[in-house]
């Protein structure tokens, strides 16, 4: 039987967001996979150059509309660097706090779509109720619930509101009941098992080579977490532990981010014990000196990086941005090859892409 | 300290500076090094074998992002390169290219994650990076014309 | 031709033709087509609002307020909305992010490949002026350069309540538009 080329996407109930998966098939096995992307490309590093660095902050969340906070603090802290300023304490760990809020709410998002793929529409339901409660916190603190436009370079907007440590320990004391539920439901479901279990298999030394980092990397038995080895804001002061698993499957990468959910109740528990007074927000001089700094921090998808050389004016010269999804698409030949054309839904899925930040 | 041929990790960033200073001691300039950053400016001819050296004897493992920066009078390739085994140390490496015909080695064949990179930077600013298996554009259409992120490729003002 | 009487052994051309003769013709003939839009028009009308079946066509960010929109706290169900997967099936194209050149073909051919009577809700500022990305070389400045747009649904990204504002407003729209006769002239 001659072989055959099928597009998936980019209107798709697949792929979330907008990229094209050509495969190559032989019956029903896929013999290459070749994705293709560019549909929803902005240009948005060029533009950013046009728009002076406050501006670039409410577009820096629209960079990966998932984990939106996570995008805007590495901006800022990239800022902060470039600009030498020191960030008041009370603001690190309210940063903190935000960003491990930000991190349950993007593997609660991941896990709705995942469902969905996988025909588990239950776990979809219950999940966005979920959500939908740390949404709340994260409004009540910001004001939005998506594109929070909260981070600000030498700081954050405003104080955390008064009663937000009883309604967040409320909060996530009824969630850590719900989490051992969706396991469970996912757990016990023997198809989702037969689903998950053996497939996209990708070996440490693979992982490492093909650039594959955060929960993808964890997952195939590497422990690296750059909240632990390369730290930065106040993450030194906190004990956590570093969730891996040895199967390198998909079921693997489930299982590591479903354990990183408790882990960043754990994290929010220890912030909100040792916060310390303070002011929030420094002053922040108007133009950037003549150098070029690089940062990076542990997105929930993995590692992201921005580098921007400053040229002495308030616009930025160059600003790079380093996805992790990225790298995660170009791994997709080597995840897909020999698996049949109903697990690329299961395969991909479990791999957690947002196209905002791939495309850029 | 003797000359590092194999390390078995948990190297800082200066021991790492000053292997790499005195295995290439013309080609490399450390602007600066602290214990898990190293910014070095390299020149293009030695360029393929320190990648070869930071991979094979310390341990890079990891290529994090490769970019290119529009000077107006050359153009810049810049890598970032980083090592787990050494405590999550990052290298910045900086290259200098012709701005009318920029080249240099792809470092795709060592370090694999860093193949979509190359493409993005060969569609944006134009840099060729040769041995690379797939060198075309990625997010713009084959036929485009223009090199986005270089200075001479003006966006439109706000009417 | 097929001399066949019996309609379900027909191929749809043969069907086509002979339907036309024998319902078509005659209802026009004797002035009962108008009879039968002007009793079946309220219940077309009504049925047509309260199933809307927009596409499963998540572009950006605003996506996400769509999905939490169908959830369980903003059901959009109640109202009859029902995602579906293929255009063939749906009546409403809901546009969600922002639209770059390289997705503008593919979207005005899932346009066209939705049938009759349809409708294109841009949610987003993206998809009704481009938004934040004004001076962007790879966006559309608004899905009304190349689609007909029937409700525009500002925010960014508008909240879940907006959306379901818009779907209502839609609502209203068909209503008093009043298509879908018995029969196309």
């Amino acid at each position: 039987m001659a072989d055959m080329w099928v597009n998936m996407g980019p209107q798709h109930p697949f792929n979330h967001g907008l990229w094209n998966l050509r495969v190559l098939m032989d019956g029903e096995t896929i013999k290459y996979a070749e994705p293709i992307l560019g549909y929803l490309h902005r240009g948005w590093e060029k533009s950013m150059e046009n728009r002076t660095y406050p501006q670039i902050i409410p577009l820096s969340d629209r960079l990966c509309y998932g984990s939106s906070m996570s995008w805007s603090h590495l901006y800022c802290m990239t800022m902060e660097e470039l600009f030498d300023v020191e960030v008041p304490e009370r603001a690190e760990y309210i940063r903190v706090i935000v960003l491990e809020l930000q991190r349950i709410v993007s593997h609660l998002l991941w896990l709705m779509a995942f469902g969905v793929d996988l025909g588990n529409l239950t776990v979809m339901l219950y999940v966005i109720r979920e959500r939908e409660m740390f949404l709340d916190l994260l409004q009540s603190i910001t004001g939005a619930r998506m594109t929070y436009n909260y981070p600000r370079i030498g700081g954050v907007r405003n104080d955390l509101p008064p009663d937000f440590e009883r309604d967040c320990i409320r909060a996530m004391d009824y969630f850590q009941g719900k989490i051992d539920d969706y396991e469970k439901l996912c757990d016990g479901s023997k198809i989702f098992r037969i689903r998950t279990e053996g497939l996209g298999v990708v070996k440490p030394a693979d992982a490492i080579n093909l650039g594959l980092t955060g929960p993808n990397l964890r997952a195939s038995s590497v422990d690296v977490d750059i909240r632990r080895d390369d730290p930065y804001s106040v993450y030194e002061e906190f004990d956590f532990d570093v969730c891996t698993h040895d199967a390198c499957d998909t079921y693997a990468r489930y299982r590591v981010r479903m354990d990183e959910m408790r882990v960043s109740c754990d994290i929010i528990r220890q912030a909100l014990e040792k916060i310390p007074d303070g002011p929030v927000r420094v002053k922040v001089p108007r133009n950037a000196p003549k150098k070029s700094v690089v940062a990076r921090v542990e997105d929930p998808r993995g590692e992201g990086m921005m580098y921007v050389v400053g040229d002495g004016t308030d616009k930025p010269y160059r600003l790079s941005v380093r996805s992790p999804v990225f790298v995660y698409v170009s791994a997709a030949n080597h995840m897909l090859k020999g698996h049949k054309i109903a697990d690329v839904p299961s395969v991909m899925g479990s791999i957690d892409m947002c196209l905002g930040e791939t495309d850029r | 300290m003797a000359e590092i041929t194999a390390c078995s990790g948990n190297l800082t960033g200066l021991e790492i500076a000053d292997a790499l200073s005195k295995r290439f001691a013309e080609g490399i300039k450390i602007n600066s090094a602290s214990p898990k950053r190293i910014f070095s400016q390299v020149d293009k001819e030695i360029f393929l074998e320190l990648c070869k050296f930071l991979k094979n004897d310390l341990l890079f493992d990891h290529a994090s992002l490769v970019s290119g920066v529009d000077r107006i009078d050359r153009i810049q390739a810049v890598f970032h390169i980083t090592s787990y085994i050494n405590n999550c140390c990052l290298i910045e490496i900086v290259v200098d290219l012709d701005h009318e015909e920029p080249e240099i080695d792809s470092i795709t064949p060592l370090w694999e994650g860093a193949n979509y990179h190359e493409r993005e930077t060969y569609d944006m600013m134009g840099i060729v990076f040769k041995g690379h298996p797939d060198m075309r554009r990625i997010f713009l259409p084959e036929d485009t014309r223009f090199y986005p992120q270089r200075k001479d490729f003006k966006l439109k003002e706000v009417p | 031709m097929n001399d066949n009487p019996n309609a379900v052994a027909m191929n749809s051309k043969d069907f086509m033709k002979w339907s036309t003769e024998v319902i078509d013709d005659v209802l026009r003939a004797t002035q009962a087509k108008k009879v039968l839009d002007k009793l079946m028009l309220p219940f077309w009308n009504w049925s047509q609002r309260n199933s809307m079946y927009p596409l499963h066509f998540g572009l950006a960010c605003c996506a996400l307020e769509m999905a939490a929109s169908s959830g369980p706290r903003w059901d959009a169900e109640r109202l009859g909305i029902i995602y579906r997967s293929s255009p063939r099936q749906c009546d409403v194209l809901l546009l969600n992010g922002w639209i770059s050149k390289k997705v503008r073909p593919a979207l005005r051919r899932l346009y066209e490949q939705m049938p009759a009577p349809k409708w294109v809700i841009a949610m987003g500022e993206c998809s009704i002026s481009g938004g934040p990305w004004y001076d962007c070389y790879n966006v559309v400045q608004g899905a009304d350069t190349f689609l007909p747009v029937d409700i525009y649904i500002p925010g960014c990204p508008p909240r879940p309540e907006a959306l379901i504002d818009g779907f209502l407003k839609l609502q209203q729209k068909i209503k008093a538009e009043a298509k879908g006769p018995f029969l196309e002239d």
